[in-house]
């Protein structure tokens, strides 16, 4: 296997609030490869948009980071502010979660589109056209237009569009995708994500793809890391986690899905979610485990390998059921 | 947004809690109950009548028998700076208690009825507004003479629209909320719902607004004594020992001016730092 | 957008007709002979007297009187001053270009110095925000009088740098003298003006299109001016309007600190005498400029915030 595009390795981030310094992510590995589709999943404070961000090098105010974070072997973590620009302009992009929020309302389609290709020192000129281009691709009428029209004249899906073409801007080679269709309509949910996927493909970038739905996920990723509390439990192929989830949480989260082929009523995940720092010693997700032991609450499980899923369960062999 | 409405609360009690909780919010408390303490008991605490003139004093700058010197009539400066925080604190004062009566009554009516009566007071509201308080002070004194009677008159007036768009604002939120909603369908009048459950709930906004409102007027106020309108010598007064000790500074003397402005400076962030402090306590408290 | 000019310029034709007729009004409620005013004090023969009630319509019903000051107003007949003798609009236009370089100059201190001690308290949070909201609160605090005082005196008497009092001539003198002057008239608003462009920048310091604009490479200063200030035009702007227009009575009392003979001092002079047409002269004009600022400020609103722009064609 060659060299991944993005490689996460032991990546652990602190929030220094007050005196106590709070963990938000621990021990976090993950990697993603040129044109593979990779899901991340779990539930809100989980810390996949933090892990998310972390790979533009964004990460909150006042944190500090442990570990490392290659893209395509260059460290994230420690590069220049001037690299960092670089790398956020012309290999790694993101299309955030609501495009309303996200797109400056006082501007442009056309400005925002072209930002990031201006601050690149491409001329108005060319980055308009390409922009154009860009809208096209992305499926919107009149793009010409469009560029000189503002973001409330728009639908939130069709600020969506927008939002992916002006991240495309810059020939990304990673695509993060930070719950992109959250804030949307059920109805335009489907269109964007199709353009993103289609577009992905196209363009053979890796994907990270953000998510609480596990569904989505499994529907449009390669490969699916599960994340509960900071830490990521568990990851297998998108079929294998279907078919044979691993860590009794992915159980829960799967069970928790409604679904129409069954008469079975969805089973919520007893509990409520925790965040890292909220945990306590050992395995996060002991105290809403229905097979906790006493000994999950001595030590961190380690992720293990197990017929080709990495899981971190101490039971996770035994658990095998369905 | 679900703020728990307030029933009953003493008026002091949140300026009470609020002095605990901010070291600079009780130096400013601190600093303005002694300011009243002083005005009200000047005849005690003063070496000298504020009116006696000492001409072998006159701009003596600081000694032990002036402490902050005396001006070109040989006034003591530091008697004449505690009888003018007299006239000082009792012009905004009123200025103060007329503008919040008539801006509540304004805005709670306006946002309680709504329709006809709401555009017609906000109308009237905005007009005040396109007039510089200033200005409409200048033109009461034009007709009324100088005194302290127009300028508290027309501060009275341009002030009242700002604590009426204010409670008129909070008004509407406030009456938009469910306990309100279930007053109402209970049947009880507008009068004591609004008496006994809308305003105990916007008061605190509201009394922000006016603490900052009296920095405001006293700065107007003592604008209107030093260009003569206000109240007229020999009383003292700051604005207008401002304005008799100016031809000093050209002398040098510095102290008979400069007292009464630190005066007001003083006194008017006093009184901004407790209102912000209320509106910021009633913002977090809107924020839970 | 040709529509709501109009309604617009109805709109402030209006408020000065009510306020015209307020002002005329409570002036004409004074109580006391009008024309024992127009006379100053003096004694004068009934003949005289009498020219003096015919000369200013005082023998007509009070709407009478009105309608004919308005009309004289409107071909901008401001009528004769009482104080001295002369017409108000000469009076007034004669000392319109000092009051106006003194606002103009203040008005660009209060611009540069609100947005700059602003936009500095916002991005560097700490000890310089700090220091900047220390300052900016005991500056709203100080009146012009009291700034004056401590200019004059620090800059005048011990520093000798600027002249106390005084007008000065051609441009040079002028900004040499008017410096004290739009530095006192200043301070309040500077502060003011800093304290809403902190505010503001700060709450679009914390929106997300800017954390969006940071991750896509875009540099931390283009990301300040094209979405932080950029988006915080709205409540600066409305602020330097209303600051603005204020300034044109705010003058009056730095005209009268600074022995300046302006369109301030004029009418503060004026109501010392009860000048009255001087004063209904100025008291319009100020609230003229007090509502054409606040036009400006609304015509300005759409160019700031796409979203406030009518769609064409629209209703209302």
């Amino acid at each position: 296997m060659t060299a991944p595009l993005l490689d996460v390795e032991n990546l652990t981030v602190r929030l220094a609030q007050g005196r106590a310094a709070r963990p938000v992510l621990h021990g976090v590995s993950l990697h993603v490869a040129q044109g593979e589709a990779v899901g991340l999943v779990g539930e809100s404070g989980s810390g996949k948009s933090v892990t998310c961000r972390a790979a533009l090098g964004l990460l909150p105010e006042g944190a500090a980071a442990t570990g490392a974070l290659r893209l395509d072997g260059d460290d994230v973590l420690t590069m220049s502010p001037a690299r960092l620009r670089e790398l956020r302009r012309q290999d790694v992009s993101m299309v955030f979660q609501d495009p309303r929020a996200s797109i400056n309302p006082l501007r442009r389609i056309g400005d925002f589109v072209t930002e990031g290709m201006r601050a690149g020192g491409v001329p108005r000129k060319d980055a308009l056209r390409r922009a154009a281009e860009l809208l096209e691709s992305v499926g919107i009428r009149e793009p010409r237009a469009a560029l000189r029209r503002y973001p409330h004249e728009f639908s939130g899906g069709m600020l969506q569009r927008v939002m992916i073409a002006g991240a495309l801007a810059g020939e990304p080679r990673l695509l993060l995708a930070d719950e992109p269709t959250t804030a949307l309509d059920v109805t335009t949910q489907a269109e964007v994500i199709s353009i993103l996927t289609r577009l992905q493909a196209e363009r053979g970038m890796g994907m990270l793809f953000v998510t609480h739905d596990l569904e989505l996920a499994a529907a449009i990723c390669d490969r699916i890391y599960v994340m509960y509390a900071g830490r990521i439990v568990e990851s297998q192929t998108a079929e294998g986690l279907f078919g044979r989830p691993r860590h009794p949480y992915t159980t829960g989260l799967l069970a928790a899905t409604p679904r129409l082929e069954s008469d079975r009523a969805p089973r919520g995940v007893p509990g409520r979610p925790l965040s890292l720092a909220e945990a306590p010693d050992g395995c996060a997700f002991a105290a809403r485990c229905a097979h906790a032991l006493p000994r999950c609450g001595e030590g961190e499980p380690a992720p293990r390998d197990i017929e080709g899923a990495q899981v971190a369960c101490l039971r996770a062999e035994e658990l095998i059921h369905d | 947004m679900t703020a728990v409405p307030v029933h009953r609360r003493g008026l002091l009690a949140p300026l009470a809690r609020i002095a605990r909780s901010d070291k600079l919010v009780t130096a400013a408390l601190a600093l303005l109950a002694l300011l009243i303490a002083a005005a009200a008991l000047a005849p005690l605490i003063t070496q000298h009548d504020p009116d006696a003139v000492d001409l072998s004093a006159t701009l003596s700058g600081s000694t032990p028998e002036h402490l902050l010197g005396a001006d070109q009539s040989g006034r003591d400066v530091l008697s004449r700076l505690i009888y003018g925080a007299r006239t000082g604190l009792l012009g905004p004062l009123m200025v103060v208690i007329v503008s919040t009566a008539l801006g509540t009554l304004l805005g709670v009516a306006a946002a309680w009825y709504g329709g006809v009566v709401d555009s017609v007071l906000s109308r009237a509201m905005e007009l005040v507004f396109s007039f510089p308080a200033l200005l409409l002070a200048i033109i009461l004194v034009a007709v009324l003479g100088t005194g302290l009677t127009a300028p508290v008159i027309a501060m009275s007036v341009a002030y009242a629209p700002y604590v009426g768009r204010l409670a008129r604002g909070v008004a509407l939120q406030e009456k938009a909320r469910p306990y309100i909603q279930a007053y109402r369908v209970q049947g009880w009048s507008g009068w004591v719902i609004c008496v006994k459950h809308l305003l105990p709930n916007i008061a605190p906004l509201i009394l922000a607004q006016s603490a900052i409102n009296f920095g405001y007027a006293l700065m107007d106020l003592a604008a209107l004594s030093f260009l003569g309108f206000g109240v007229q010598p020999p009383t003292a007064d700051w604005g207008a020992m401002i304005n008799e000790g100016s031809p000093s500074l050209l002398q040098g003397a510095v102290l008979p001016a400069l007292a009464p402005g630190v005066a007001i400076v003083v006194t008017v962030v006093a009184f901004s730092v407790v209102g912000e402090s209320i509106a910021d306590r009633v913002a977090r408290r809107e924020q839970r | 957008m040709a529509g709501l000019l109009l309604r617009r310029a109805g709109g402030i034709a209006v408020t000065l007709l009510v306020t015209s007729f307020l002002v005329f009004g409570s002036v004409h409620l004074a109580p006391g002979d009008p024309a024992s005013f127009l006379l100053g004090g003096r004694s004068a023969s009934p003949a005289a007297v009498a020219a003096i009630k015919e000369q200013y319509h005082l023998n007509d019903p009070f709407l009478v009187q009105y309608a004919k000051w308005i009309g004289g107003v409107v071909t901008g007949d401001f009528g004769k001053s009482a104080q001295f003798r002369q017409d108000v609009a000469g009076l007034v236009m004669a000392r319109l270009p000092t009051t106006l370089w003194l606002i103009g100059y203040a008005a660009l201190l209060i611009v540069i110095g609100g947005l700059a001690f602003g936009a500095v308290a916002a991005l560097r949070r700490g000890v310089v925000d700090r220091l900047v909201l220390v300052g900016t609160g005991i500056a709203t605090a100080t009146p012009s009088f009291v700034a004056a005082i401590g200019l004059i005196s620090l800059f005048s008497v011990q520093l000798g740098w600027f002249p106390a009092f005084g007008n000065g001539s051609g441009l040079g003198d002028r900004v040499h003298h008017l410096t004290l002057p739009a530095a006192a008239l200043a301070l309040t608003f500077v502060g003011l003006l800093a304290r809403v462009t902190r505010t503001a920048m700060l709450e679009e310091l914390g929106r997300e299109h800017v954390e969006v604009a940071r991750s896509r490479g875009v540099p931390g200063s283009d990301v300040v001016r094209r979405h932080v200030l950029r988006n915080a035009l709205g409540p600066i702007s409305t602020v330097t309007g209303t600051v603005v227009a204020g300034l044109l009575v705010a003058t009056s009392i730095v005209e009268t600190a600074f022995g300046l003979s302006g369109v301030g001092q004029l009418l503060v002079s004026s109501v010392t005498v009860k000048d009255f047409p001087v004063v209904q002269a100025v008291s319009l004009l100020v609230v003229l400029a007090f509502v054409t600022a606040n036009l400006v400020v609304d015509l300005l609103h759409p160019l700031i915030d796409p979203r406030l722009t009518r769609p064409k064609g629209g209703t209302a």
